[in-house]
């Protein structure tokens, strides 16, 4: 059996936002830790623990140069830009929100 | 101060690029301290966002000397006589939609300050608000890009339109001389390979090299952000107060090293350059900028030395024949505010707080539909709804708004926060700044258009 642990105990992330939209960069130091990135952080996970905050649906990219994933998180931000009346309308808080995901190491 | 242009000379093996400014509203202290704190070549300075370029042209509605970035100005008024001295080249997208009145700014100062011979140059061609119905006419929809709507459903309300305008206008201006370079709606990405293209001479085909000069860019362009500013691991970034700027030495191969100068604070390594690498990235294979389309995937990024991170082995490919055309309109109004609320029972009494509000409201035949209205209760998870656990805190801020078309519903609602200080719940206070007035809602629509449409014009002056 593996090892669970917070997101944040071994990863980074960044996010920032796309139109009504943001974006959550998240990468790692080790391709061990990256292969576990990629398998267990699935567009349904993601979507699921951003159920409260993402209306739309949730795209993934790979960048393995950066041991990085990229996911999109449509209409995540009450109407993006001047239109939204949230206090994190531009999605700054998604990538600590991310880090707070359980991931399995081997 | 600047070194001529001449044929015979020989190209520089390194520049140095430093990027002081990451938006709007950015610490002066940036571009002071990379003028002053360590060798560069290139000052490059992003001043807009997308809800900057309507206020601006609003300004410039009631004030035809107005509608440039005048904290571009201010930051000059600091720096200018030792930027002359060090023969820096200072590259800044403020001029906003009125360029010209910025450069004229930026000539009077340097007379004010005695320098003379400054070479002040500027970029247009990005304004196309007085285009619209021409571009229309002839074919361009401009529709949205994210839903597809034509234009002409907002037309009549549309505040500004600017076209992003690439790095080759910014070499093409530096080419002529310009130690200043003013421009309008240029990339941010475009201030840092602008001059890499200058320096080097690489061609509109030269796409790994560009896609490089992008890629630098978008490394640098919020400034701080890329050495140890919102960096998930907070604890390790040294000195915040004297955080360093980024200085990206770029090389002509199109490989660069990001680098801050000796002594400075921050934090500067692998993970806080790819940290900057992803914020707001789609897909990071295909990054689109106006000069080429970069591959985020293709860098190998490794540390090189203290407070140096290199870069190489990018690769490009052609840009698309459109411009990405930034286009803001009137969409109604909004407002918001907020007041504390003591313990105990902090997020109750927030919560009932909020239900009196839209109670008397509606007492006053005042209603707002479900997503017209927000109501926050800040302490309590409101950032990671969802997700963070609930907690009972010693005190929580009550933050509530609304929007729609009617602005007097707007002003009606802001006036029914205050009330609550002696008709709610005890404990409720920190209400500051008067009632919420309505402000305007900056749509933003985003769309292409066809490059040929658009021609930029350099024009150069000296103090």
């Amino acid at each position: 059996m593996g090892r669970k642990v917070k997101l944040r105990e071994i990863a980074w992330a960044r996010s920032g936002d796309k139109g009504d939209g943001s974006n959550v960069g998240v990468f790692v130091k080790t391709p061990a830790h990256y292969e576990a990135l990629k398998q267990q952080l699935t567009v349904e996970r993601v979507k699921q623990h951003f159920h409260a905050i993402c209306k739309g649906t949730v795209t993934r990219y790979e960048a393995p140069n950066m041991l990085a994933l990229n996911f999109l998180l449509r209409d995540s931000l009450g109407g993006g830009g001047s239109e939204s009346l949230k206090t994190d309308a531009q999605g700054k808080t998604h990538g600590l929100a991310l880090l707070e995901m359980e991931i399995e190491l081997p | 101060m600047v070194r001529e242009e001449t044929q015979n000379q020989p190209m520089r093996d390194k520049v140095l690029i430093g990027y002081g400014q990451g938006f709007w509203g950015d610490s002066i202290l940036g571009p002071v301290r990379l003028v002053r704190e360590g060798p560069i070549d290139y000052l490059a300075l992003d001043y807009l966002a997308e809800v900057t370029m309507s206020i601006m042209q609003k300004l410039r509605g009631r004030n035809p000397k107005a509608g440039y970035a005048t904290d571009f100005v201010a930051m000059l008024d600091r720096t200018l006589p030792e930027i002359h001295q060090k023969g820096i080249r200072v590259i800044a997208n403020a001029g906003g939609v009125n360029p010209g009145a910025c450069l004229d700014a930026v000539l009077d100062l340097a007379r004010k300050k005695g320098i003379k011979g400054l070479k002040v140059g500027i970029i247009e061609g990005d304004d196309v608000l007085g285009r619209v119905d021409e571009l229309m006419a002839s074919g361009d929809a401009l529709a949205n890009m994210d839903d597809g709507r034509p234009l002409s459903a907002v037309r009549n309300s549309i505040l500004s339109a600017n076209v992003y305008i690439g790095a080759f206008a910014v070499a093409e201006c530096l080419a002529q001389g310009a130690q200043i370079v003013i421009g309008g709606r240029l990339t941010d990405p475009a201030l840092v390979a602008g001059p890499m293209i200058h320096e080097f001479g690489w061609s509109r085909t030269d796409w790994d090299r560009l896609a490089a000069g992008t890629m630098a860019g978008h490394i640098a362009e919020c400034g701080a952000q890329c050495t140890g500013g919102n960096f998930t691991d907070w604890r390790a970034v040294k000195d915040f107060v004297r955080i360093g700027y980024p200085v990206i030495e770029a090389s002509p191969d199109g490989s660069f090293v990001v680098t801050k100068h000796e002594g400075t604070g921050g934090l500067l390594n692998r993970e806080t350059v790819i940290s900057q690498l992803l914020y707001e990235m789609g897909d990071p294979t295909r990054y689109l900028g106006p000069d080429c389309t970069a591959d985020f995937t293709s860098a190998r990024i490794e540390e090189v030395g203290k407070d140096r991170v290199r870069l190489s082995g990018i690769r490009g490919g052609p840009a698309t024949d459109t411009y990405k055309v930034s286009i803001s309109y009137q969409n109604g109004y909004k407002t918001s505010g907020q007041l504390t609320v003591s313990g105990p029972d902090a997020v109750a009494k927030a919560k009932l707080c909020a239900d009196i509000v839209w109670g008397r409201l509606a007492l006053d035949g005042c209603t707002f539909e479900e997503h017209e209205k927000l109501v926050e209760i800040v302490g309590s998870g409101v950032c990671h709804e969802g997700i963070a656990a609930p907690c009972d805190p010693p005190e929580v801020v009550l933050r509530m708004g609304v929007k729609c078309a009617d602005e007097d519903k707007v002003d009606r609602f802001g006036m029914e926060l205050v009330p609550l200080v002696t008709s709610g719940p005890p404990g409720v206070t920190g209400f500051a700044g008067g009632r919420p007035k309505a402000t305007d809602i900056v749509g933003y629509w985003p769309a292409l258009l066809r490059k040929d449409k658009i021609s930029t014009r350099v024009r150069v002056e000296v103090s």
